[in-house]
């Protein structure tokens, strides 16, 4: 019997072989891939096992942890202030996940990331507590506040850069949400994720209006088309009369152009952009065309889906295969045209510094637990739009708006010049909806400008009528653009 | 090992005892136990866990226990088995501690019972039963021979044993366990030991008839069908078990082992293509039927991706694996009580993975592998056929339940939920365990014991022995 018997115990290391294999198979080859699987909850416990970096404006932390004793995670995620700054910080959930710089930044804030592997290994033999390094960004405190707080109970976002570095200085959206309300693991964090969250949740409470969100800009369109009408040669002399017939009827088609103002016809380039001339600038739009149209607005940074600031921000667009009448329309901001925010203030931002357009971003630095600083953003030019000449003429009309036009609310005083541009787009089928209130505009000192703004409205209390960018937008504008001034002297 | 082949004319010369060896792997065996125990609550406390004095005392008493016995009653014994079962409880009763203290269990358990009552004591005192079974099979069985004599009695426990789950209700979706009071029993691991020896009976009577008196089809050696009548009964049986018990392990490790024993006793392969054919279409014929056995068919294929209850335990389970990875986490440092339900039973293998890492795995299926070769090299050395199919039996069915075990933790098979020998929280599993290693210890004590110096002959000197 012994011959079979050797055979069974073949048999019985094969068995003890294969799980020898397979062992192998998933402790080292496939350990990898276990380990960053979605449903291995060890990467999010791991996430909360240590005291998480924090986010730092102006050098305070606006986020914090606190240690909680749930049995899967060690802490959670605090926020100070958390609605004013949910559109930088975005959220980190126990539960939920990350977005935004909570995610972004996630190997720095919990300390995992390759960059900080010396500073585990130092910890590891003095024994420190693993903690993990700080996001530092660009922002201001005092203009986010100013921001936040004048855009109040009404919806809309406010994008605030600095022109001669493109450090994103003020990013408020509301309504907002505070995401501290959902850090937890508790059945209350799963009540308010799900209220935040619901598609029936009309407000949008956690969308990122200031990067997320693209608007019809209306009227601050025009200083784009003036930057191309200026840039291509179409128009040399802001102050000489332009051949505008009125009513300006749209090219190809018997439609006539609505002006809201009275005295377009053959009005000045400056004064056009002052009382908002629909037909100056539609007429302006349809002779640059389309594809000089394209090229001045590619360089202010539409039609870009890859802007960075490190929060990918949305496409602003403009319609890159429309016909005659509807470039027409693009160029006061209407038909396919859609802009976010932020790249309304990055038009603004490129004006104000002489026709550089500097790459918008929010992370300054990434610092270590011992504070040594890991990496630190320079700024990085990111194309020029318009020459120093046009800049100053743009900047001359613009100025003009604020003086004499609908943008007299934005006026700083103090030697401080403020160029700005007010819009009411109107949306909807027929523009049946309520118009969005925009102003873009930017505060020039001697030693340039500090801060460029783009405010936007979507609905506010106000009637129909007395929605308008001048109105609505303007002073927001003028407190954050405030705020920045004095936060520098 | 040269004087057990036994030729008459060869006095005895007398073969070593080995039980000095087996004394220092045994204090090897407790050591890496007691150190293991240290380890975890330096890891989780950050100091010595209180019960360390009493771990060291209680596992180095019932070690030396099990060791003075063999020394009186089976002096001859491999020295290899005991300290490898010593190890594996050992170590299984520092993992089944270490999850006492998980946060996660105990919020669980309270959740679900309204207390917590940790595990690692009642491990403690089962073990203890399985060393006093060890010492009983070692002081009563003198021999293991005198097993043959209760075949049929042993057939007609058995199928008790195996059916009386059938008539308690089913617990985790699987009909294996006896209540009485507050014990609870899983009859299938003392049926496995108990139908060993059945088979083994019955086969040594049988084992001519079935290996000669044959018709040859297609390359096949077909049995009457009488003798086929016993094989077609533990396929039915194993099925039924399958389909009422919904125990797809038990099963298995029934008809592997069967499948085992007929091919040692007959040497015939056909029996093996038998077997194979007839456990594949009883699984495959079950697994479309049973939703239960569906579902654990389901998670193997696919444990990240379905809903239910065992594709969450084997998804869990891998990851546990995957989080070891080659060195581990390191003990009481690993997250392996996310698998939830039965971590410390089914699925123990998983917090030795994660916690040991893949050098630990290796470890540690090595030293299920040893158990299982010194079994089989005890059967290869034992004399008689009885004591010869007897340890096959029991060596085939653990390597067979190791296998199934770990298989189904690992995501290599469907899962069957058995319990891992000695290292699983279980009463009925330790102390059935032990008594299977009392057996294996009994038959190689006989079978390495110097035969007895022949009778004086006064032809000796003119016999030559001409062996082939």
């Amino acid at each position: 019997m012994n011959k079979p018997l050797r055979r069974i115990a073949i048999f019985c290391g094969l068995l003890v072989l294969a799980l020898l294999v397979r062992a192998n198979w998933l402790q080292y080859v496939e350990a990898e891939k276990l380990n960053t699987h979605d449903k291995n909850r060890r990467v999010l416990i791991e996430r909360y096992a240590d005291e998480r970096g924090n986010i730092i404006v102006d050098g305070k932390p606006i986020t914090g942890s606190v240690k909680t004793d749930s049995a899967d995670f060690a802490y959670k995620r605090t926020y100070v202030n958390g609605p004013m700054w949910a559109p930088v910080t975005g959220y980190a959930s126990q539960v939920f996940g990350a977005n935004q710089l909570e995610k972004l930044e996630d190997g720095i804030l919990t300390g995992n990331s390759d960059q900080l592997f010396f500073d585990r290994t130092m910890a590891m033999f003095t024994d420190d507590e693993k903690k993990g390094g700080n996001v530092v960004t660009t922002l201001n405190g005092a203009a986010q506040k100013a921001a936040f707080e004048g855009l109040g109970s009404k919806k809309g976002a406010v994008a605030a850069i600095d022109p001669k570095t493109g450090k994103i200085l003020a990013l408020a959206s509301t309504p907002s949400y505070d995401p501290g309300a959902f850090a937890g693991s508790a059945t209350a964090d799963e009540t308010a994720w799900a209220k935040l969250s619901s598609k029936d949740n009309k407000e949008k409470p956690m969308l990122n209006r200031a990067l997320r969100e693209v608007y019809p800009p209306g009227s601050v369109f025009k200083v784009v088309t003036a930057a191309a009408a200026l840039e291509h040669g179409k128009v040399d002399d802001i102050n000489a009369k332009t051949d505008t017939e009125e009513p300006y009827i749209l090219p190809t088609t018997r439609t006539p152009m609505k002006n809201m103002v009275r005295g377009c016809e053959n009005a000045t380039l400056k004064y056009a952009l002052q009382i908002s001339c629909n037909s100056v600038f539609a007429k302006l739009g349809d002779e640059v065309g389309r594809d000089k149209m394209l090229e001045t607005v590619k360089k202010f940074g539409f039609n870009n889906d890859e802007l960075d600031t490190p929060v990918r921000a949305a496409m602003s667009r403009y319609n890159e295969s429309m016909d005659r009448p509807g470039n027409s329309l693009s160029s006061i901001g209407q038909f396919d045209t859609a802009t976010t925010p932020l790249q309304m203030a990055m038009v603004a931002a490129a004006i104000a510094n002489d026709g550089k357009l500097m790459k918008p971003y929010m992370v300054d630095q990434l610092v270590a637990p011992n504070l040594d600083v890991i990496s630190k953003t320079k700024p990085q030019e990111m194309s020029r739009p318009l020459s120093s000449e046009n800049a100053q003429l743009v900047r001359d009309m613009m100025e003009n708006v604020v003086e004499n036009g609908g943008g007299r609310k934005a006026a700083l005083g103090d030697g401080v010049k403020v160029g700005g541009k007010t819009g009411t787009a109107q949306h909807g089928e027929k523009n049946s909806k309520r118009p969005y209130a925009w102003f873009i505009s930017y505060a020039m000192t001697d030693d340039g400008s500090p801060v460029a703004v783009a405010v936007v409205v979507e609905d506010s209390g106000a009637s129909r009528e007395d929605i308008s960018g001048g109105g609505l937008a303007a002073p927001i504008a003028k407190d954050v653009m405030k705020a920045v001034l004095d936060s520098k002297r | 090992m040269s004087v057990v082949t036994n030729t008459t004319t060869i006095g005895a010369i007398d073969a070593p005892s080995r039980r000095n060896t087996e004394l220092m792997l045994l204090g090897i065996a407790v050591a890496i136990a007691v150190f293991a125990y240290v380890n975890v609550g330096l890891a989780i406390d950050g100091k010595l866990p209180a019960g360390v004095f009493g771990y060291t005392a209680g596992i180095t008493l019932l070690a030396a226990v099990a060791h003075l016995v063999v020394r009186k009653f089976a002096k001859y014994a491999d020295p290899l088995l005991l300290p490898l079962a010593v190890v594996l409880n050992g170590i299984g009763l520092v993992m089944i501690w270490r999850l006492d203290q998980s946060k996660r269990l105990i919020k669980r358990a309270e959740a679900a019972w309204g207390s917590f009552s940790p595990d690692a004591p009642k491990q403690m005192l089962y073990s203890a039963i399985g060393i006093a079974l060890f010492v009983g099979v070692l002081v009563l069985l003198k021999d293991h021979r005198i097993l043959q004599r209760y075949t049929y009695i042993s057939m007609a426990v058995a199928l008790v044993l195996l059916v009386l789950p059938m008539f308690f209700p089913a617990r985790n979706g699987a009909r294996i366990w006896i209540s009485l009071g507050p014990i609870n029993i899983q009859p299938g691991e003392f049926a496995k030991i108990i139908i060993a020896v059945f088979f083994s009976g019955y086969l040594m009577v049988k084992r001519d008839a079935l290996a000669l008196a044959s018709r040859r089809f297609l390359g096949l050696y077909l049995p009457r069908g009488r003798d086929l009548g016993p094989i077609l009964v533990v396929w039915a049986m194993s099925i039924l078990i399958l389909v009422f018990e919904t125990d797809l392990g038990t099963s298995l490790l029934f008809f592997g082992m069967f499948v085992i024993m007929l091919y040692v006793a007959t040497e015939r392969t056909s029996w093996i293509v038998f077997g194979l054919l007839m456990s594949g279409v009883g699984a495959v014929g079950v697994a479309s039927i049973s939703p239960h056995v569906g579902a654990r068919v389901d998670a193997w294929l696919d444990p990240f991706d379905c809903a239910t209850a065992a594709c969450d335990q084997v998804s869990n389970s891998i990851m546990s694996f995957g989080a070891g990875g080659t060195l581990g986490t390191g003990l009481g440092q690993g997250n392996s009580d996310l698998i939830g339900f039965a971590t410390n039973s089914d699925f123990i293998l998983a917090t030795v993975g994660e916690e040991f890492g893949l050098a630990g795995m290796m470890a540690f299926l090595m030293l299920y592998g040893l158990i299982v070769e010194r079994g089989i090299r005890t059967a290869l050395a034992a004399r008689d056929p009885f004591g010869k199919l007897l340890a096959v039996g029991l060596s085939g069915a653990f390597a067979i339940q190791v296998f199934v075990v770990a298989g189904g933790v690992m995501g290599l098979i469907p899962l069957t939920g058995m319990t891992m020998p000695f290292v699983a929280a279980g009463g009925s599993s330790v102390i059935a365990n032990w008594a299977l290693i009392a057996i294996l210890i009994r038959i190689s004590d006989t079978a390495r014991r110097p035969a007895p110096a022949p009778a004086p002959s006064s032809d000796a000197e003119m016999t030559q022995v001409v062996r082939p």
